[in-house]
């Protein structure tokens, strides 16, 4: 990853447009306007080796917020966390807090499905079902027991436009996902995790494994997305946390180094370790 | 030299030839086997001319040639089948070749054959009517003999039809025509003709029950009841091969015991089926049969209903025989899923429950089907287990017919697995018997691999509608 930096990309103008007039940059516990996600203390384990050390982020709502860092450095576990994903390991143990709306997700008396239908996820790797496209879209909706056709077929319809695919794909609906492009699959996942009408959308390193015009396309679908949601980026890619986010987080071997708005951490950032990184001297 | 052999051993040629040579022998030997059981079983099916033999001695000898060789003597020889049981006692006979004087084919020689002691070998004169003759000379009488044989047969009545034949050397015998199957002169047919004859006998054998202890006519009943009880043992063996692979991969805590059930799981696929054959009639026949007898059939005891071998009762055995199979490849079907799927379904909400039942089971279809094929390649060859849970060497009926509850779990059951062992060593002419060896080996070959093609098609049309998944 070479130095060039950030500022030179348009798009980041735009986005700051329709900003909510942050103009200074807050530090860890400077929580913005209204917080959707609030991360406390939270450490995590995987059964001796500890991941994540003690981190607080307060994720405002309607923005997009990026996780950047080196491999390893547990963004993509913390991200995992925050629909407790990371449940399905076995010998995983957790300390501290986050909450969604005030509402620990770790509480006993939260419903886990419920949980998880309100923060959704689009992985890394896309992983359409090995179901028709519709099939695949309307899963989510028909878990939560809609089967009306009728009703289906809105959601559908309404996800993939949401995704920006229906256009692409309203012909073949009944056709394998599979016989999808790389891009037109991560998109079709994003519009399978906008069925379930999520608060929250996790995206783990979406585009790793697209071309440069499927990772454009997708985002272009950022902006519009978050109008409706607030959305949690990882990515390896410090361009596109750059391009994407309004708000950046630096973790560096399971601590938080550095939150802040993007504009600021790419151009102005307080730790020496955030300023390496981002010029490329290490990572 | 050392350096020369070094190099060479280091190259691998000689594990490449090895492997080589190895592989292209069993392939020979399985192309010359598959090579026998088709020469023998398709040709049984030919219509092969008569030949008239007058010997040495001045007497005649009819038959169809069965061999040539030259005996340990050093004696040149061929091998006839004469036919004619009730006449001369056996099937086949050696003639050496100085013993002939003259080969003929008349045209006028028939093969009968016959409800009772093989084919007639020989001449027809005249056709009877109880007393008086109807026609006389071979080809009016077989023109004459088709729609008699249609009609049902009066036995014992005076004006019964009975056909007049006489043997190579002129010795008379009346047959009755309610013995008579059909008549051919297979030295007068055409190969179109014999063409016909041959498709019409391969028709008969697929299609018609077995006559004279099985050595005669059709194996229908053998291979309904392999094709119906293999059937059944899938439609056993899937529900439970694939709940107790899904639980040991899925559910189960993988540790000590999880991994002491596999080992079992696996070395179960290793015990002798007959000790399998010896649990099924101990447990199902006599355990499970006999009570459900007691509580619901008390009023036909002693006389068993179900505490007797049945289909049900083989099918359970050969079910439990070939559950490793399935519980083997179901699992590895299931470990192939990708963890993305999984998680993707997951992060929408999905219970474990769903993301198993909508997501990795279909996923992981492929590979369950490859454990059904084994598991029926496996259970439609298995002979042991059966003969002691219920395969009889001939079912006076079939498991399944017009009268309720129409499928008969409780009945007796052929196989042609078993069919083959009876005809071929049980038979009291093992000579005559042996052609029919032949054509069942072929036939439950076929069996297995209609069944298996059958398996693999649903496995492509399955893979193709999931396509991209590991298996």
């Amino acid at each position: 990853m070479t130095g060039s930096l950030p500022l030179a990309v348009p798009s980041l103008m735009t986005m700051q447009d329709g900003g909510q007039g942050h103009s200074m940059a807050p530090q860890h516990d400077h929580a913005p306007a209204k917080s959707k996600l609030l991360v406390r203390s939270f450490s995590f384990f995987y059964g001796p080796t500890q991941a994540l050390f003690k981190i607080g982020i307060d994720i405002p709502e309607h923005q997009v917020t990026a996780f950047i860092g080196p491999s390893g450095c547990g963004k993509s576990t913390l991200l995992r966390c925050m629909n407790r994903l990371n449940d399905l390991i076995e010998g995983a143990r957790h300390e501290g807090d986050i909450l969604l709306d005030n509402e620990d997700i770790f509480s006993p008396s939260i419903d886990i499905t419920h949980l998880r239908k309100r923060v959704g996820m689009v992985f890394q790797k896309s992983n359409p079902f090995p179901k028709s496209i519709y099939e695949n879209v309307a899963y989510g909706p028909r878990l939560q027991g809609l089967n009306q056709r009728t009703v289906l077929d809105g959601i559908v319809e309404h996800s993939l436009q949401g995704a920006g695919l229906w256009e692409e794909v309203k012909d073949r609906l009944t056709k394998s996902a599979l016989g999808l492009s790389g891009g037109q699959q991560q998109r079709l996942c994003i519009a399978r995790a906008l069925a379930v009408k999520p608060d929250v959308l996790l995206m783990d390193e979406p585009c790793s494994a697209l071309d440069p015009i499927a990772t454009g396309r997708i985002e272009e679908l950022l902006f519009t997305l978050k109008k409706e949601l607030t959305i949690v980026i990882v990515t390896h890619n410090m361009q596109q946390a750059a391009r994407v986010s309004d708000w950046t987080a630096f973790l560096y071997m399971g601590q938080l180094v550095e939150f802040g708005l993007t504009k600021k951490l790419f151009t102005a950032p307080a730790q020496k370790q955030t300023e390496d990184y981002i010029t490329g001297r290490f990572g | 030299m050392r350096a020369w052999l070094k190099q060479f051993w280091a190259t691998g040629d000689l594990f490449v030839w090895g492997c080589g040579a190895g592989l292209s022998l069993s392939l020979l030997m399985i192309g010359g086997l598959l090579f026998l059981i088709l020469i023998n079983g398709f040709g049984y099916f030919w219509p092969s001319d008569l030949i008239e033999l007058t010997l040495k001695d001045g007497k005649h000898v009819i038959g169809q040639l069965a061999g040539e060789e030259v005996s340990p003597k050093g004696v040149p020889r061929i091998r006839v089948k004469v036919g004619n049981r009730d006449l001369y006692g056996l099937d086949y006979r050696w003639i050496n070749t100085d013993q002939i004087v003259e080969r003929s084919r008349p045209a006028n020689l028939i093969i009968l054959e016959r409800r009772e002691w093989g084919n007639f070998y020989g001449r027809v004169s005249a056709l009877h009517k109880g007393d008086e003759v109807v026609t006389e000379g071979a080809a009016s009488i077989q023109q004459a003999l088709p729609p008699l044989l249609r009609q049902a047969a009066v036995p014992d009545s005076a004006d019964a039809y009975s056909l007049l034949v006489a043997d190579a050397n002129g010795k008379e015998k009346s047959i009755p025509l309610e013995q008579v199957l059909r008549l051919l002169t297979p030295n007068d047919l055409s190969v179109l003709g014999k063409a016909w004859v041959y498709i019409g006998n391969v028709w008969a054998v697929l299609t018609t029950e077995p006559r004279e202890a099985n050595t005669e006519g059709g194996i229908f009943p053998a291979i309904f009841g392999t094709v119906m009880m293999v059937l059944i043992m899938t439609v056993i063996v899937m529900p439970f091969g694939v709940i107790g692979a899904l639980y040991l991969r899925e559910y189960a805590r993988q540790g000590v015991i999880v991994r002491l059930v596999r080992i079992a799981v696996n070395n179960l696929a290793g015990v002798p089926s007959i000790v399998f054959g010896v649990f099924g009639l101990g447990f199902f026949v006599y355990g499970v049969g006999g009570t459900i007898d007691a509580l619901w059939f008390s009023d036909r005891l002693p006389n068993p209903t179900f505490g007797t071998g049945g289909i049900l009762w083989a099918s359970l055995t050969l079910a439990l025989l070939t559950v490793p199979v399935v519980i083997v490849s179901t699992e590895e079907g299931l470990a192939a899923v990708p963890r993305e799927y999984r998680e993707g379904s997951i992060g929408l909400g999905a219970t474990k429950w769903e993301t198993i039942w909508q997501v990795v089971l279909p996923a992981a279809l492929p590979g369950i089907l490859t454990g059904l094929i084994l598991a029926m390649a496996r259970a439609a060859g298995e002979v042991a287990p059966l003969m002691l849970t219920g395969v009889v060497k001939l079912a006076p009926a079939l498991p399944i017919d017009g009268a309720w509850p129409f499928l008969h779990l409780d009945r007796k059951f052929m196989h042609l697995g078993f069919h083959i062992y009876d005809v071929g060593f049980q038979s009291p002419n093992v000579e005559a018997a042996k052609p029919m060896v032949y054509v069942t080996t072929l036939v439950l070959i076929l069996v297995v691999v209609a069944l298996n093609l059958a398996g693999i098609v649903l496995r492509n049309r399955v893979r193709k509608k999931y396509a991209g998944s590991a298996v």
